[in-house]
């Protein structure tokens, strides 16, 4: 079968994937999307755009990803259950797919009483699975959640999901994971690693299963910015798992920032020996601006 | 009071298998419905027995919300509930939990409806959503929350015809009473007010404890 999207080929074809991760505005201005996806051109096979964050309100997933189709970048298209229910949602798949969009990732969202809205009503209507077999039936049987025909137009979809190789119960993350391929992931996209003991661990777990020929598992990377932000991380960021060393390693550094890029320079190095990774998510948080280094000393550069 | 309905007897069949099993029924709330009184906890016993389903025994609880009580009310039935692969619970949702909590194989005799007023005998309504935060003084001691089957705040929607609500025409607009009463007590108009957005977070409580400097 022909490729979906630009990302659904590099993985097929074997190659180590990047994918970066670009925040929408809060405002209506395109400049500030438009100017980072300028910046980091080139870096990627594929570029998310997140969907109102950490349930902050900002410019939408949707109308992000089109303002990257405009200017030539493939994005991935994130979408959270906390927003809206099953119509909206399936609504703005086929909206979505109307305009080009082809990669998707699902997800439940961030609970919104940590956003900026906290009194308003959180949706779920359905979850992060839910979504996903939804989507899966609409791109392959052309079928509604109900069970109605599709007319005219089955959505092209390529379908992400994410996984928290370090969340509790630890046992029970790979299973979950799998119950996400049996819903319809494609590929993955994980929390950010910081501890990649563990994470390689999850990974063998993963491979032991024979998972990692059913899924592309993209490893989530987040360079570090400041001790400000490490500390958040670590302490503040409910299923990150910064370990002590990085914690020590961030102190005690003269220039923190460039000890943070150095981290996640050595974490992407030795993350692609890895057996059975398929590539990175990387999440420039208000750093985007570092990328093109990134990729290029990580040897990721140019992009396949 | 929490209204209940039992489940229909081919889902609780299916769920029991061959049994044996223990029924549990509650005093309060699903008496007053009766759907897990004295009464319906024997006339299942009777459904199940003819169904060749082995009771192992019963007990109403008093009521089943209330652990310790409950684990009081069960010790002496220590045997029979062992004896049994499931116990029924006939009470609501909170009840199944804290009967599955002591015993670890309760099973949902009944599904959980809404928290409501016993209008009649034989007739409830829904009256509240648990929404944490009651705002039923602004709408005449109505609330167009959980009544309104789109929880408008702000005055009925194009759907109301006829005092009838669009999505249930058997259902009264709850916006029509509000106003209705409205006139009846000839209360300045304070439903010109835009009411602003709910603010849903008052209801994401999950546990409530008295501490006593409270109680002071």
């Amino acid at each position: 079968m022909k490729p979906r999207s630009n990302l659904e080929r590099v993985l097929k074809e074997g190659h180590f994937a990047v994918t970066v991760e670009i925040g929408p505005p809060k405002g209506a201005d395109p400049s500030s999307i438009t100017s980072k996806a300028a910046v980091v051109k080139g870096c990627a096979d594929a570029y998310n755009v997140t969907d109102n964050q950490t349930a902050v309100v900002r410019l939408s997933s949707l109308g992000g990803c089109k303002l990257l189709l405009d200017q030539g970048l493939e994005p991935i298209m994130q979408m959270t259950c906390r927003d809206r229910n099953r119509i909206a949602l399936q609504s703005d798949i086929l909206g979505a797919s109307s305009l080009g969009i082809r990669n998707m990732l699902m997800l439940t969202g961030d609970h919104q009483l940590y956003g900026n809205h906290p009194q308003s009503k959180g949706v779920y209507d359905i979850d992060s699975l839910q979504l996903l077999q939804i989507a899966k039936h609409m791109r392959d049987q052309g079928i509604f959640q109900n069970g109605e025909d599709i007319k005219k137009g089955k959505p092209v979809l390529f379908l992400g999901a994410a996984a928290n190789p370090f969340a509790d119960p630890l046992d029970y993350r790979v299973e979950r994971l799998e119950k996400k391929i049996k819903a319809g992931a494609d590929f993955i996209q994980t929390q950010s690693v910081f501890n990649l003991e563990r994470f390689a661990q999850w990974l063998d777990d993963l491979r032991s299963r024979g998972l990692d020929t059913k899924i592309y598992i993209l490893a989530g990377i987040t360079p570090l910015k400041s001790v400000r932000m490490m500390q958040r991380m670590k302490y503040h960021v409910p299923g990150v798992d910064v370990p002590d060393e990085i914690e020590k390693r961030m102190m005690n550094a003269t220039d923190p920032q460039e000890e943070g890029y150095c981290i996640a320079l050595d974490t992407l190095k030795e993350i692609q020996q890895l057996k059975g990774l398929h590539g990175v998510h990387i999440t420039a948080l208000f750093w985007e601006s570092i990328l093109p280094r990134l990729i290029k000393e990580a040897g990721l550069h140019p992009r396949v | 009071m929490i209204i209940t309905k039992q489940k229909p007897l081919s889902s609780l069949l299916e769920s029991i298998g061959k049994g044996p099993v223990f029924i549990v029924g509650c005093s309060e709330c699903a008496t007053v419905c009766h759907t897990g009184g004295e009464e319906e906890v024997q006339a299942l016993q009777k459904t199940l027995e003819e169904h060749k389903i082995l009771v192992t025994g019963s007990v109403i609880l008093d009521p089943a919300c209330h652990l310790h009580n409950s684990k009081r009310l069960l010790r002496p039935f220590k045997k029979q509930i062992e004896q049994a692969k499931h116990v029924i619970v006939l009470a609501c949702g909170n009840g199944v939990q804290t009967v599955a909590t002591l015993t670890q194989k309760a099973i949902a005799g009944n599904d959980t409806l809404f928290l409501g007023e016993i209008t009649r005998a034989t007739e409830f309504n829904r009256q509240c959503s648990l929404c944490g935060e009651c705002i039923v003084d602004h709408f005449e001691g109505i609330c167009p929350l959980t009544k309104c089957p789109k929880a408008m705040l702000n005055g009925p929607c194009g759907g109301s015809s006829n005092g009838k609500c669009e999505v249930n025409p058997e259902l009264e607009c709850v916006w029509i009473q509000i106003l209705e009463q409205a006139k009846k007590k000839k209360t300045k108009n304070t439903l010109a007010a835009i009411q602003p957005p709910k603010d849903w977070s008052q209801g994401l409580e999950m546990r409530r404890t008295l501490d006593h400097e409270a109680k002071k």
